[in-house]
């Protein structure tokens, strides 16, 4: 019993810790804060990583010069935003080879939306306008999280992501505007990608599994149910601005302001994120293949770095 | 001296050589593109995709040159997206497969080499449209050549196994290298009204780029004579169908499209 009541205080004066200012790497954390948050953060690293792979695959092939580059560019920021997590993480003591090790070993999650296939173009216009906007929705809060280096890599990532958010419903715009053929491709792809979007935010509140002491420990800080409802009420309009139907049709709670939407097929969410989903093998195999095809690179760059830095010894 | 049939050969000659230099950037640009998310370290898709990016930059305003210069309202898009194999202009080496890392650093390297020496000179040509464009295009290729020199250095002064694979890279590529200084159709009339430097210049400054940067990499130094007696080389190769059916394959299904 008494030991109980230690572990409440040091409990509770590290949540009071949190309210006062962000935590360093060099502070003292409970355990349990640790290892949630390299979770977390190596999660969304992955998450970043993997990402690249459905966009990836469209730059060979967007139908203008202008696309192409901006494309390019966007993909590039998402390897930038896995680069800077996993530095972020591994003030926490862990290395980029050892969260890699566990993706690859199927151990560490990342996002299920990139399970999902990118088959049209429309659908690089969807990714950007809604996964873009739903990852901006679940991280602007994370700027004002407690850890020091995931808050000030959270602002300077939405920062990029509201440039893609913006890039994909460009692209949405153009084909929404355009031809026939062009303006079902958009509607296509909304169908599409919008439930497995919403999916995004995790389970529902009543489900989630380490949401209460992530939010007592301000690594977590609206609830699943709250965010993805936030996601909700900004896409509709924008969604009747580009003359395009949500599916499920949301309306509009007049005394809440908030559209309605569902129901989700968790079933589907449990399937894909357990491995199941159209591309989880693909994403999978294409990590592995980056990772044994650089291994001869990665062992020649640090034979150079061993024999130069011998020589400048001698 | 410039007779009309002169001026529309001037004009045609220009034209044909932005289109070469839009087409470097943008055949290059695709090659490199596809690393992104293969490459041994996030830091190295980074750079990557810049190199990508630096060329595709380049190749936007080069082509939207040459659409100026043909005067037949084509643009960058029409240009890049509405020709066959038969009207690319870049060089065989720009289209061949990356391969392994060690192939694609010899085939950037080998390129770069060229590219950085032509368009110093060419900054200082009489054409004021051309000497803007590499002016911008010489700054980001003397980056360019500093990465793929430096992996050229590391991965030839590496392992026994990297050294064997830029071995392997440098027989594949070198034999393409003659492809690059074929003077082509109007060339010679643009080196002579100092427009663009020749063809002997650059071979030459190639060569001891080349040399130096090999020799540094552990690597036998190229066979001169080889390169140049490969003439035929100055066309495409099979690779480079297969290049245009995945990048022009959207825009061609719906021509009429604004993207
Ligand atoms: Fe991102
Ligand atoms: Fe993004």
């Amino acid at each position: 019993m008494r030991k109980k009541n230690a572990a409440d205080a040091a409990d509770a004066a590290f949540c009071a810790r949190v309210a006062e200012g962000f935590v360093e790497p060099g502070d003292a954390m409970p355990d349990g804060y640790r290892a949630t948050l390299i979770r977390q953060m190596s999660q969304h690293a992955h998450s970043e990583i993997v990402g690249m792979e459905p966009e990836g695959n469209w730059i060979t092939r967007a139908p203008s010069l202008r696309r192409k580059a901006i494309l390019l560019a966007k993909v590039q920021d998402e390897a930038g935003h896995g680069l800077y997590l996993y530095g972020a993480a591994e003030t926490l003591g862990t290395t980029r080879a050892e969260m890699t090790r566990q993706l690859l070993a199927g151990e560490a999650k990342y996002s299920s939306i990139f399970n999902y296939p990118a088959l049209t173009w429309a659908d690089i216009g969807a990714i950007g306008w809604l996964v873009d906007g739903a990852a901006i929705i679940n991280q602007v809060p994370l700027c004002r999280c407690s850890f020091g280096p995931y808050a000030r890599a959270m602002q300077r990532i939405c920062k990029e992501e509201s440039f893609h958010q913006r890039q994909g419903f460009e692209i949405m715009l153009a084909l929404a505007r355009g031809e026939k053929a062009q303006r079902e491709m958009a509607q296509n792809s909304l169908n599409r990608w919008w439930e497995p979007t919403l999916m995004m935010f995790g389970p529902p509140d009543g489900e989630s599994r380490h949401s209460a002491q992530s939010m007592r420990w301000k690594i977590k800080l609206h609830s699943n149910d709250e965010l993805r409802q936030r996601f909700v009420n900004m896409i509709v309009p924008q969604a009747r601005y580009l003359k395009l139907r949500v599916p499920g049709s949301p309306k509009k709670d007049r005394r809440t302001g908030d559209y309605s939407y569902g129901p989700i097929n968790w079933e589907e969410f449990r399937n894909v994120i357990a491995g199941n989903g159209p591309c989880n093998r693909d994403r999978l195999r294409a990590r592995k293949k980056a990772e044994e095809d650089g291994k001869w690179v990665r062992e020649a760059s640090a034979a150079f770095a061993k024999k130069h830095l011998e020589r400048r010894a001698a | 001296m410039s007779s009309i049939s002169e001026k529309i050969s001037l004009r045609r000659a220009r034209f044909d050589f932005a289109l070469r230099m839009g087409d470097n950037g943008l055949i290059l640009s695709h090659r490199l593109s596809q690393w992104l998310g293969r490459a041994h370290a996030i830091e190295e898709d980074i750079a990557l995709a810049n190199i990508a990016l630096d060329l595709l930059g380049q190749a936007r305003l080069w082509l939207s040159l040459a659409g100026r210069i043909e005067g037949r309202g084509r643009g960058e898009d029409a240009l890049a997206f509405f020709r066959g194999e038969s009207d690319f202009r870049h060089f065989a080496l720009a289209e061949q497969p990356n391969g392994d890392f060690a192939r694609t650093i010899m085939r950037q390297f080998l390129f770069d080499a060229r590219q950085l020496a032509l368009l110093e000179k060419l900054g200082e040509s009489a054409d004021k449209e051309f000497a803007a464009l590499a002016a911008k295009g010489a700054k980001e290729t003397s980056y360019h050549i500093r990465h793929s020199a430096a992996w050229m250095r590391r991965l030839g002064c590496g392992t026994a196994e990297s050294n064997r694979r830029l071995k392997e890279a440098a027989e594949e590529l070198l034999r393409f290298c003659g492809g690059m200084f074929c003077e082509e159709r109007g060339e010679e009339l643009l080196a002579r009204r100092g427009v663009i430097p020749s063809a002997d210049i650059l071979r030459a400054q190639w060569q001891s780029t080349v040399e130096q940067v090999f020799a540094e990499s552990d690597l036998p130094p190229p066979d001169a004579k080889a390169i140049d007696s490969r003439p035929s080389f100055c066309g495409h190769t099979e690779h480079l169908g297969y290049i245009l059916a995945e990048m022009q394959s959207l825009p061609r299904l719906h021509p009429q499209a604004k993207w």
